[in-house]
């Protein structure tokens, strides 16, 4: 159980000529649930996006559960489909009702027949509380719910690892808490996460391990109490500095 | 009322002035610069629409033997359409046989209107236009079941411009979505093919292509083999219309966002699935209007088949006018066939509207 589900070594991607991912080794073990924080463009969006390798990258080697990431499409596909994604802007099919968007998957590549698909479906957005919605379009939907939706879809799949990329950015404030409900549920399952987020309450109450990263580097890894209690880093005091800021003057 | 009244804070918007008179004033009479446009309109009707009733109906010449009585008369010569509808309508198709042709445009009409139930759809559309055709092909060759066979050189008129706009647009458009593809593919050799071929037919015009067509292709044939002409138009038209297509469906392609893309290949779709289930009933959702326009476009252009001798509903038109038995009467002959065209072009239009209404309900975004 103890063996690494995902492994990163000495991995390096440019934008051009832009250095994007710097010499990045990480170790993900299963079960393990980790948030990646850090300023924007900071690279934390392009190193999970080379787990399922929407990113590719150009040196070094990506390991996910004893398979390697390379130009081989029909390992990719393996790979994706053991992966899930929650995006920013979720990202969901808006031709196809809530039910259809987690159906296709299941039943395009995992070959599931039509109704074990749907059961499989019904019984995830019963998870994230949305089956009175399945037969709607995601245009009818709000930001929540519709995350919500999004969360369910990978999940239908069954992934061994999930992958959140800012999954709350996009929301309106009131639905964040909705949204960070199903992902903390999700990790008292012991899911294997990688959360890219500002969300440090989520970071604080759920992590196994904060990553912080800048300029494309990994600055400082820690648990989370010894991270924000005691940053070792300069950089990191600075960028914990400015979104922890007290959002009431001090008395 | 009385809910309203319950309800109490309920404010009704101030209400806008009513009844017929008041439309008029606000849209027709609303500024000076309204009303003089309004009032130069009606002028112009006034000019234009008389007469036309006049010509068309109150002086026109209904029923005749020959084309005497219509010459004496001031109006149209409906006689000659008369007289000569089944040359427009079928070309040269043996006389006694023309409810072969007759009984073809009747299938494609029927084709048309089933293919308007949005239900039947995901199993019986491919069926149904293959059978369809195929019906076509065997009334129209015949040569089994008792049917003489007929040249295709026979053909015309009406079910020639339906047979090579509607073979022509159905085998285009899927080779157009995999142009579209190809010129959006990352594999460089595809990519360059793809725009190659785009740009080189974009560039050429459909008189040309319908030449050449004619002209050269035999040329560059092994001597003794031929291909026949109908066949041959057919093909031009087909290479032309999958250039325009694939640009209008790369157009749909392009409004796709890319988040779409990614969430298809995150959730391990492969490349075809991706495209069929999520990117392309987008994309095709997205680009109906220029499709259907320039589906409309084609449907007229096939009408430029008369340079290489093909007799489409225009070339009929124009040679029942040639008779010299019936010399001159263009604007009664050309007048019905432009009815019939717009007919058709005016059934996509709607047909488009509805569907794209349909889609949008449907999606509610």
């Amino acid at each position: 159980m103890d063996e690494p589900i995902i492994r990163m070594a000495g991995v390096h991607k440019w934008f051009g000529a832009f250095h994007v991912l710097k010499n990045i080794n990480l170790t993900v073990r299963r079960g393990e649930r980790i948030v990646i924080c850090g300023p924007s463009g900071s690279g934390k969006s392009t190193l999970i996006r080379c787990l399922n390798r929407l990113e590719e990258h150009q040196r070094g080697r990506i390991e996910i559960d004893g398979t390697e990431l390379t130009g081989n499409l029909r390992r990719i596909d393996a790979v994706r489909s053991e992966v899930g994604m929650v995006f920013q802007h979720f990202n969901l099919f808006p031709h196809l009702t809530v039910l259809e968007n987690c159906v296709l998957a299941q039943v395009r590549v995992r070959k599931r027949p039509r109704g074990e698909a749907d059961a499989v479906a019904r019984t995830y957005l019963e998870r994230v509380r949305i089956m009175d919605q399945i037969d709607k379009y995601p245009g009818q939907l709000s930001g929540g719910q519709r995350q919500r939706v999004a969360i369910a879809r990978s999940l239908c799949m069954t992934p061994k690892i999930m992958l959140f990329d800012e999954p709350t950015s996009a929301l309106d404030p009131e639905m964040v808490k909705e949204v960070l409900d199903v992902m903390i549920g999700l990790a008292d399952d012991g899911m294997t996460m990688l959360c890219v987020t500002h969300e440090m309450g989520f970071a604080r109450s759920v992590a196994d391990r904060v990553i912080f990263m800048d300029e494309g580097e990994i600055v400082e890894e820690n648990e989370p109490d010894a991270f924000f209690a005691a940053p070792q880093s300069e950089r990191t005091r600075l960028f914990l500095g400015q979104i922890l800021r007290p959002t009431a003057p001090p008395l | 009322m009385s809910q309203s009244a319950k309800l109490g804070a309920i404010i009704r918007p101030p209400p806008t002035r009513s009844g017929p008179l008041g439309w008029v004033r606000a849209n027709l009479f609303g500024s000076w610069a309204d009303a003089l446009l309004t009032l130069l309109i009606l002028w112009g009707l006034a000019e234009l629409i008389p007469p036309l009733v006049r010509w068309a109906l109150i002086n026109a010449t209904f029923t005749a033997a020959d084309s005497r009585l219509c010459r004496l008369a001031d109006g149209a010569c409906w006689a000659f359409i008369h007289e000569k509808y089944r040359l427009i309508l079928f070309g040269t198709y043996p006389y006694d046989q023309q409810w072969r042709p007759l009984l073809a445009v009747v299938i494609i009409t029927v084709l048309f209107a089933l293919s308007c139930n949005r239900r039947i759809w995901a199993r019986w559309l491919i069926p149904l236009w293959l059978g369809g055709g195929l019906l076509v092909a065997l009334l129209m060759w015949g040569g089994v079941f008792g049917l003489d066979y007929v040249e295709n050189r026979l053909w015309g008129g009406l079910p020639l411009t339906l047979i090579l706009a509607v073979t022509g647009l159905v085998v285009a458009f899927p080779a157009a979505v995999l142009l579209a593809l190809g010129r959006r593919s990352e594999l460089p050799v595809v990519r360059v093919l793809c725009a190659g071929y785009i740009e080189l037919i974009r560039g050429v015009p459909l008189v040309s292509l319908l030449f050449m067509a004619a002209v050269m292709l035999p040329l560059a044939l092994p001597s003794g083999m031929t291909i026949d002409k109908l066949l041959r138009a057919q093909i031009a038209f087909i290479l032309f219309a999958a250039a325009y297509l694939a640009e209008v469906v790369r157009g749909g392609l392009q409004a796709i966002p890319k988040g779409q893309h990614e969430a298809a290949d995150a959730l391990g779709l492969t490349y075809w699935q991706k495209m069929g289930a999520v990117i392309l009933p987008q994309a095709l959702a997205v680009a109906i209007p220029p499709i259907v326009n320039t589906f409309i476009a084609f449907f007229k252009d096939t009408s430029l088949v008369i340079i290489i001798g093909l007799f489409d509903l225009l070339s009929t038109a124009k040679s029942a006018i040639a008779d010299p038995a019936w010399h001159g009467f263009y604007r009664e002959s050309y007048l019905f066939v432009a009815i019939l065209y717009w007919a058709f072009c005016f059934f996509m239009s709607r047909y488009s509207q509805w569907l794209e209404q349909s889609l949008k309900r449907d999606h509610r975004n």
